[in-house]
């Protein structure tokens, strides 16, 4: 106990394949001292701890971030933000420079869905901006900016953007790789 | 994943967590099912690889990976047949360790990666524009690294080793009348003395065909490593811009989604700094507004008269200002030489000609950038006109530098016809006054002492010396601005602040920002000067490797303690091309002078590796003469003859013509298929087609976007002509032909610099700047007021 190599099975640390054993150490030691009384030391059982979503957003990396209660609610299972540690696993290597542009674009389009429909509709666009700009722009600014967007995005013509829309614009923006 | 398929018997050597299964016959597998088997073991092995693609949860993930491991495992060593088995066996259990091995090894490989951590923890602080300078930074360590091994490795080395030792020869000797003062430290400074007759320097190599036991031909590997420098460089700089090309994925048309992608990935998810995170929403928010305004105002500009005046006057103004510049270099270089010939030289007057050019390099942006305020252009124009303005003031003074030394190379050629003779005949002297000491009449005389030989005006080591004087105050010259622009600005902003009348912090001076653009034309100079510089001093690429190893520490540090982040906080295209483009055009202009001093001018006769000789690339004649098999030698005289490479150079013209035009035609097939691909995927969705009408009309019609326009309907039947059409087919015209913007306004996204950072308008910003409220934890010297 307490030592840091029994935290993970060799087979767990197997099926975690996309990463090094450190980098996994590195990962729990993040997920712990989030919440260090939810958190076991030792992972062999697999034990079923979740950490809510107001914790996480204290993390560095998405303090900052306008978008991070949406970023964690994609990645939790039941969609209120509870991240268990393979959830956040996901979260990170999703979120990671590594990872291919499409799965990011998937994941991008999740997080601005904020009404998970499956479609990003015009309350959305306006959610998105909202948190963008911190509430700086005026309404019909706001509606103009909006009703632009749908214009040069949809493809289908229902004044909402569907995944294909999303996918065709975001594959031909020269700075999305982040 | 358990199909209904014959099971074999578990062969040897694999590993196991599947159930045991019983032996069976394993000759009764018919070849169809083998097929089938190898396929579904192929299918696995290749969602095994692609998982982490896949956008499922996590456990999801997990069970899936180890259902197929688990079918891998058993059945792909079963594959093997009979006696092939267990080589089989053996070869999957290699493969599995050798993807091993380079998963580790890439892994090592990332961690080995110099100072990412520091440049992580830059980026989060200011943006990744800011870090793509270091990164640009580390980038050229690397490239002035392998120089410096080149040139250490095959030139520096075996001379000391293998060649003769200092004060044996001439020319690796301090002259008598400089010997007394050789070691001083100002003379040092100034590179005389022991510096100058040292491995720093052209002139102390010796011509010696080949030294040593191993029979190292010198000249040969100093001039191969001078073009191989090169080479090098400029296959490195292309590869790089290749890879950038390449990464960034095509452009799509400019300005096609300027809101939509405004929206949706303006956001820099590096930012972790809550500062910077302000910044960063105000500029969205400032940028946001401008695309409104753009796509609101009219296009029309008041008076296009009076703005053409002062764009005329500014570029006048600006022409004289660069002008002066090289007129004043010119003069100051003239003025250099007449002090060469005296002795008694304040510091000043020793170092004026490098303390003017830096001086300039410092004082005539700023300049540039006030004058270009009559010219108010778009702020993306503005920059690119700045920056091709500073690469003229750079380019211009770099070349009455180089003219102007060109002119003393002249001066000290003719001076060494004259002293050729001098010495010649002071050798003569020697002997023929030398008298024996016993009436020993056979005993031959010593050699001259060799301080004692009157030394040619070697113009290759001044050569070197001028450059390496200009790289050390180039040096000196950036870490004393850095140090008072930045540091000694922040600490007196920081500490003034609380006895002045009014805020120190938000009001002029403030603290600095970090200038990106000046700092990259900056290394790419100093590339510059030490591609020129290299040939002619050896040591000069080991300084260059000095100066960026401690710039990089120096500027993180200045960055992270002095610096605030820039109001408009711009991400850095990974697609850019424009400074790699940059540097390429310095590498071709600094190889123009060198190989121009190879092939024309004729080398100092007493020192350097190529003494003695007509031409310096003689060595390489003499090489093919005397080393190659004849065969070669008749090979490279025809392969030199003009009527070979007259054709041959007009093939490769004729070649970069067909390649051109090709590309070009494969841009017009891409947008092509453009435009086919959204008719397509309109058909599919339903919205129907535009066949009726002309598609090429629509363009040319100009719409304005009136705020608050809701439905398609409307204006569609104002400003298309044609059949009434339903209300659908208007997204299409209007897509086609309504990029609203300006041509110069409306292009939001210029693929090809959007890069480093954005002169702001200061007249825009200022009313949109909000404050910030807590004071940012962690930061050495700025601190915000509450």
């Amino acid at each position: 106990m307490g030592n840091k190599q029994t935290t993970f099975t060799e087979e767990q640390l197997e099926a975690y394949q996309v990463m090094l054993e450190s980098e996994e150490q590195r990962l729990h030691g993040r997920f712990r001292e989030l919440a260090p009384h939810l958190v076991p030391l030792d992972y062999t059982n697999n034990p079923d701890v979740k950490v809510p979503l107001t914790l996480i957003v204290t993390m560095p990396e998405l303090k900052e971030n306008p978008f991070r209660e949406r970023i964690v609610e994609t990645f939790s299972e039941d969609g209120q933000g509870n991240l268990s540690f393979n959830d956040f696993v996901d979260m990170f290597s999703a979120l990671c420079e590594a990872s291919p542009r499409e799965l990011k674009t998937i994941y991008a389009f999740k997080i601005y869905d904020f009404n998970r429909d499956n479609f990003i509709c015009k309350e959305d666009m306006e959610k998105t901006l909202n948190k963008l700009t911190k509430g700086d722009l005026t309404a019909e600014e706001v509606a103009l900016v909006c009703n632009k967007a749908i214009e040069e995005a949809d493809l289908d013509g229902d004044s909402k953007l569907s995944f294909a829309d999303f996918e065709n614009m975001i594959s031909k923006a020269p700075d999305f790789l982040r | 994943a358990k199909n209904g398929i014959i099971v074999l018997k578990r062969p040897l050597g694999t590993s196991s967590d599947s159930n045991s299964d019983s032996d069976e016959e394993e000759d009764s597998m018919s070849e169809g099912e083998m097929a089938r088997l190898m396929e579904e073991v192929e299918e696995k092995k290749k969602l095994i690889a692609t998982i982490r693609n896949k956008p499922w949860r996590m456990k999801r993930r997990l069970v899936l990976l180890r259902e197929a491991q688990q079918f891998v495992d058993k059945f792909e060593g079963a594959l093997g047949k009979g006696k092939g088995r267990k080589w089989y066996a053996y070869k999957v259990m290699m493969t599995k360790k050798w993807i091993k091995f380079q998963r580790d090894f890439e892994n090592f490989r990332t961690a080995c990666i110099p100072w990412e951590r520091k440049i992580k923890e830059v980026e989060s602080h200011f943006g990744s524009s800011v870090a793509s300078y270091f990164i640009f930074l580390r980038w050229m360590y690397g490239m002035n690294l392998v120089l410096f091994g080149l040139t250490f490795g095959l030139v520096v080395m075996p001379e000391v080793l293998m060649g003769l030792p200092y004060g044996s020869i001439p020319r690796k000797t301090v002259p008598r009348a400089e010997q007394d003062t050789a070691q001083d430290y100002s003379v040092l400074m100034d590179f005389n003395g022991y510096c100058k007759y040292s491995v720093l320097f052209y002139g102390y190599y010796n011509n010696q065909r080949t030294i040593g036991l191993l029979k190292f031909r010198l000249p040969l590997a100093y001039l191969m490593v001078g073009l191989g420098t090169f080479g090098y460089s400029l296959m490195l700089v292309i590869r790089t811009m290749a890879k950038n090309a390449d990464v960034g994925g095509g452009d799509g048309d400019e300005g096609e989604f300027t809101f939509a992608w405004k929206m949706f990935t303006s956001w820099d998810y590096l930012i972790g700094n809550a500062e910077t995170a302000d910044n960063k929403y105000a500029s969205i928010t400032t940028s946001f507004k401008e695309s409104i305004v753009d796509e609101q105002e009219n296009q029309k500009d008041e008076n296009i008269h009076l703005r053409r005046f002062l764009r005329v006057l500014a570029n006048f103004l600006i022409t004289c200002s660069l002008g002066g510049s090289g007129y004043l270099i010119y003069f100051v270089v003239k003025r250099s030489q007449e002090f060469a010939n005296r002795d008694d030289l304040s510091w000043y007057e020793k170092n004026e000609l490098e303390l003017i050019m830096s001086l300039l390099g410092l004082v005539c942006p700023p300049l540039f950038e006030t004058i270009a305020e009559l010219e108010d252009y778009h702020p993306r124009i503005a920059l690119k006109w700045q920056l091709g303005r500073i690469f003229a003031l750079f380019l211009g003074n770099l070349y009455t530098f180089l003219f102007a030394l060109f002119d003393e190379v002249n001066t000290k050629l003719e001076e060494e016809g004259s002293i050729k003779n001098a010495s010649i005949w002071a050798m003569k002297e020697y002997y023929a006054n030398f008298s024996l000491p016993v009436n020993d009449s056979d005993a031959t005389p010593p050699p001259m002492d060799p301080g004692d030989v009157i030394l040619g005006p070697c113009w290759e080591t001044a050569v070197g010396i001028e450059f390496v004087k200009l790289t050390v105050s180039d040096i000196q010259v950036t870490y004393l601005t850095i140090l008072i622009g930045d540091f000694a600005r922040a600490v007196i902003v920081r500490f003034l602040n609380y006895c002045w009348c009014w805020d120190l912090e938000a009001g002029f001076p403030s603290y600095g920002e970090f200038d990106i653009s000046g700092n990259v034309l900056g290394l790419v100079f100093n590339q510059g000067m030490i591609w020129m510089g290299a040939f002619y001093a050896p040591g000069l690429v080991g300084i260059n490797v000095l100066r960026l190893l401690s710039s990089m520490y120096y500027q993180c540090w200045a960055v992270m303690a002095t610096n605030v982040p820039h109001e408009r906080v711009f991400k850095a295209s990974k697609s850019n091309n424009f400074y790699m483009g940059l540097l390429l055009l310095v590498l071709f202009l600094s190889l123009l002078p060198v190989v121009y001093t190879i092939m024309s001018l004729p080398p100092s006769f007493d020192c350097g590796p190529f003494s003695g000789k007509e031409k310096m690339f003689d060595v390489i004649m003499e090489t093919i003469d005397l080393d190659l098999p004849a065969f070669m030698g008749t090979l490279f005289s025809y392969a030199a003859n003009p009527g070979l490479i007259i054709p041959a150079v007009l093939l490769m013209v004729l070649a970069i013509y067909y390649l051109n035009s090709t590309s070009e035609a494969y841009q017009n097939a891409n947008m092509e298929l453009k435009k086919k691909m959204q008719m397509v995927s309109k058909r599919i969705c339903g919205v129907p087609s535009d066949e009726d009408f002309n598609q090429e009309e629509p363009k040319k019609q100009h719409r304005q976007h009136q705020p608050g326009d809701e439905g398609p309907g409307g204006p569609a039947a104002q400003s298309l002509p044609g059949p009434a059409r339903p209300a659908g087919a208007w997204l299409v015209s209007s897509r086609a032909s309504c990029r609203c913007g300006t041509p110069e306004t409306g292009t939001d996204q210029p693929p090809a610099l959007s890069l480093w950072s954005e002169q702001r308008n200061p007249r825009s910003l200022k009313e949109n700047r909000p404050r910030p409220e807590a004071e940012p934890p962690g930061r050495v010297l700025t601190c915000r007021k509450t």
